[in-house]
């Protein structure tokens, strides 16, 4: 065990709190980098060039496709984002486009698409949504309908997606469509770029929990696009939403942003208080508090063990299938204890005097996103004892004239 | 970087996993429990000649100079085998206790001893960590007297080190006139957990009298660190158990292991165990390089990791039907070592409480 840093990497982190010292001033809110509800700003695009003119985003993306052109070097990413969570400021553009397509792209794209897409993705002048869920394909996500036939040199689609995101103002959607219809349903599938200002798009807003339309269903009738929008070979797109999916696990489970939400409610319950007594002051919340902040350290270091033995050249095991699973009901209990503490006060919602700085009711709805999305908790857990522990998976079973059977 | 064992460290923990599993058959294990003493000679001794009485002794005294690091990983080996050894009071706490406090000549002898395996210590903290019933010591001038409840490893130990308060540190022998020790019959009958009671007895004090608050804090940290790695390694153990078992057993036609209620339990356990392995790691790792990390880290490593080595002792248990009830398959061993360790040196309650104070977070 050795977590000493070279000294290379001492005089990177200087380097990188100078820059945070010099720009913090005028870097934007962190929310308003990553809002759900409309494309970025000017002033988020600005800031997203000088992340990447410096490396702090798109670090290892090549320079020909309008990234930094960095060497992967794990530890100076793990520099980056401890100094600018520290220091709350943004690391930039997130995004299904910027987490998700890009490095597809680069795994599985033509030349053509990567210097199409990727720097415009990057630099926040392309937004993408993901089209996959469909009112019947949420979890068996393979059982997709949605259909493209091949007419000429174009395809042309017709079906329907739910839940998608941002499909309300995006310019672009990744898609997956059953091209093959007679094929295994995992064989028939292929993943397609598809522009969303495409005749036969209708996007209607579905209202979510916390009450905002941060989600979208999506009619597609006869939209055509050309036959060179498709990533990887026709019915391979399992395969390419495959490596896709990996990278929205990683997105969502980060214990560094966590952390930044632990620090949030330590300063609540120094702030807030009931009968007089402050909420840190309590000791059953202080319990509550030290029990999430135990298990927050675990999952911390444990993300820091995986990418030693990424670095280290170690085979990956179960350890990196978890980090989804238990950083969504992690952050879910520490925003339900941010709720807790206020009390009545805590039901407080979208705006009110009473408020506190944050919005406690608010991210604990947001909570059930991570729960839900990019595969449920329960599918993670079949995931992890599947794939992680090598345990069956369990027999179908259908309806029969005599009840239920397994097939 | 890395976040690991190093190589020197990868073999330390084979050479110690090796030796432990070839001597802790289950007929062996019920042996040991049978004898009640928490003490078994030949493991003992094949510990002390792997060198592994030494790891946090400096080299000047016979040792290898590693680190807790190193203890750390031993004491996961012993929680794996629910061996009966004194490892924790003799090989960790005995050589803090000594470095931190005691004199050029109590130093050289009792760490000399310690490399070597020549004696053994039993650890009675109680006092520091929380006063139960009558327990409580009185010391005057050398002669000490009173109660010393949960020694650890005291049952058969030669030499006793005991906090009086929470800010002098004693030791005494187990022989010495006036001092009596009783069987404290806990659950886990392959340790050796003791009551001393004192009349007048001759101790040595190691160091001046109050001036081993610092001492006894590291102690205590240390403590804290080996035993969440025991519990680790007992529960790690107890994992893989009910996961062997789910893919065996079967019901209604298919391996109990098919089933996603069982799935899914083990999928509950190996996400809570892994952030324990690393958390347990960087507190040692803090105890070693990183001291003023160290205090806060030991109390999350052992407070999280019981928690979780009791879902999984639960789990696990459950997994085995009616098999994880009975004696046949010895669980009960595992579940016991985490049982006690909860409660020694402060249970999570207490122990999540001591990290909000470190924070500053209590009035
Ligand atoms: C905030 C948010 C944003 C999203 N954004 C997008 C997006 O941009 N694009 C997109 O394509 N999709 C998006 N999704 C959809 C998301 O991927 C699906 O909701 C998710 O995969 C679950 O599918 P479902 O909703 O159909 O639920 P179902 O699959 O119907 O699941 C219902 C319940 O059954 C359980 N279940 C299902 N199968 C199993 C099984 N085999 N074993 C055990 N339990 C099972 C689930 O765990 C769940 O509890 C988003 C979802 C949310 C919540």
């Amino acid at each position: 065990m050795d977590l000493t840093f070279s000294q290379e990497h001492q005089d990177f982190r200087k380097q990188v709190q100078g820059f945070l010292e010099e720009h913090k001033g005028t870097a934007p809110n962190m929310k308003a980098v990553n809002g759900t509800s409309s494309a970025p700003t000017p002033s988020v695009k600005r800031w997203q060039h000088i992340l990447i003119e410096n490396g702090y985003t798109a670090r290892t993306i090549p320079k020909e496709y309008g990234g930094y052109g960095g060497e992967a070097d794990l530890i100076k990413g793990l520099i980056i984002q401890e100094e600018f969570i520290a220091a709350d400021v943004s690391t930039g553009l997130t995004g299904q486009g910027i987490s998700m397509l890009v490095p597809t792209l680069l795994e599985l794209g033509t030349e053509e698409q990567k210097r199409k897409w990727i720097s415009a993705t990057i630099r926040g002048d392309v937004v993408w949504c993901q089209g996959y869920s469909e009112p019947g394909a949420g979890s068996d996500l393979a059982s997709l309908k949605t259909k493209a036939v091949i007419e000429g040199d174009q395809f042309v689609i017709n079906g329907q997606k739910i839940w998608t995101s941002s499909a309300h103002f995006s310019d672009m959607c990744f898609i997956l469509v059953r091209t093959e219809p007679d094929a295994p349903k995992h064989h028939g599938i292929s993943y397609l770029l598809m522009p969303m200002t495409t005749q036969g798009i209708e996007v209607r807003p579905l209202v979510t929990i916390t009450g905002d339309a941060m989600f979208n269903e999506m009619f597609l009738t006869d939209v055509k696009i050309g036959s060179d929008q498709l990533v990887g070979e026709r019915g391979k797109g399992w395969m390419v939403a495959n490596a896709t999916l990996k990278h929205e696990r990683g997105m969502i489970g980060n214990p560094a942003q966590t952390e930044a939400n632990l620090n949030a409610l330590i300063k609540l319950m120094k702030a807030e208080t009931c009968d007089g007594i402050r909420a840190v002051d309590m000791p059953v919340f202080r319990d509550r508090l030290m029990r999430l902040q135990g298990r927050l350290l675990g999952l911390k270091l444990h993300s820091l063990r995986l990418l030693s033995d990424d670095l280290n050249g170690k085979a990956p095991d179960h350890g990196g299938l978890i980090v989804k699973y238990s950083t969504a009901y992690l952050n879910h209990e520490l925003y339900s204890l941010g709720v807790d503490v206020m009390g009545e006060l805590g039901t407080l919602y979208g705006g009110d005097a009473y408020q506190s700085e944050l919005d406690w009711q608010k991210m604990f709805l947001g909570s059930f996103s991570s729960i839900i999305g990019g595969g449920t908790a329960q599918i993670q857990k079949n995931v992890i004892s599947e794939r992680g522990l090598g345990m069956p998976r369990e027999p179908r079973v259908t309806m029969g004239a005599k009840g239920w059977a397994m097939m | 970087m890395n976040f690991g064992l190093s190589d020197e460290q990868g073999l330390l923990q084979d050479a110690i996993r090796g030796f432990l599993e070839g001597q802790t058959p289950l007929d062996s294990i019920r042996k040991f429990a049978a004898d009640g003493n928490g003490l078994q000679a030949s493991i003992w001794q094949g510990l002390i000649d792997l060198g592994a009485t030494g790891v946090i002794i400096p080299e000047q005294f016979g040792g290898s100079d590693l680190g807790m690091f190193d203890a750390t990983v031993i004491m996961e080996a012993i929680g794996r085998t629910v061996a009966p050894v004194p490892y924790l009071s003799t090989a960790v706490l005995a050589p803090i206790a000594l470095l931190g406090s005691g004199s050029d000549a109590q130093q050289q002898d009792g760490l000399n001893k310690i490399s070597a395996g020549d004696v053994t210590f039993g650890v009675g903290l109680t006092e520091a960590t929380g006063v139960r019933r009558d327990a409580g010591l009185t010391l005057t001038g050398t002669k000490l007297s009173g109660k010393a409840l949960f020694v650890m490893d005291g049952l058969k130990a030669d030499q006793l080190i005991l906090a009086v308060g929470s800010d002098t540190l004693v030791s005494v022998s187990a022989t010495a006139a006036g001092l009596t020790r009783n069987r404290l019959n806990v659950s886990d009958k392959t340790r050796g957990i003791a009551e001393v009671l004192l009349d007048h007895v001759d101790c040595e004090l190691i160091g001046a009298a109050g001036s081993a608050t610092q001492t006894i804090e590291k102690m205590i940290d240390a403590g804290r660190i080996g035993l969440a790695a025991e519990s680790f390694g007992a529960a790690e153990i107890l994992f893989y158990r009910a996961r062997d078992y789910a893919l065996e057993r079967n019901q209604f036609e298919r391996p109990i292991g098919s089933f996603q209620s069982i799935k899914h339990l083990c999928a509950e356990m190996i996400a809570d165990l892994e952030p324990c392995r690393s958390l347990i790691w960087y507190a040692a790792y803090a105890y070693d390089e990183l001291p003023e990390e160290a205090s806060l880290m030991a109390c999350h490593a052992k407070a999280n990791t019981q928690e979780v080595a009791k879902m999984v002792a639960r789990s696990a248990t459950e997994i085995h039907g009616g098999m994880g009830f009975t004696d046949l398959m010895g669980l009960h061993y595992w579940l016991k070592r985490i049982e006690l360790n909860r409660q020694l040196l402060g249970g999570p309650e207490a122990t999540r409480e001591a990290a909000a104070k470190l924070q500053g977070l209590v009035a």
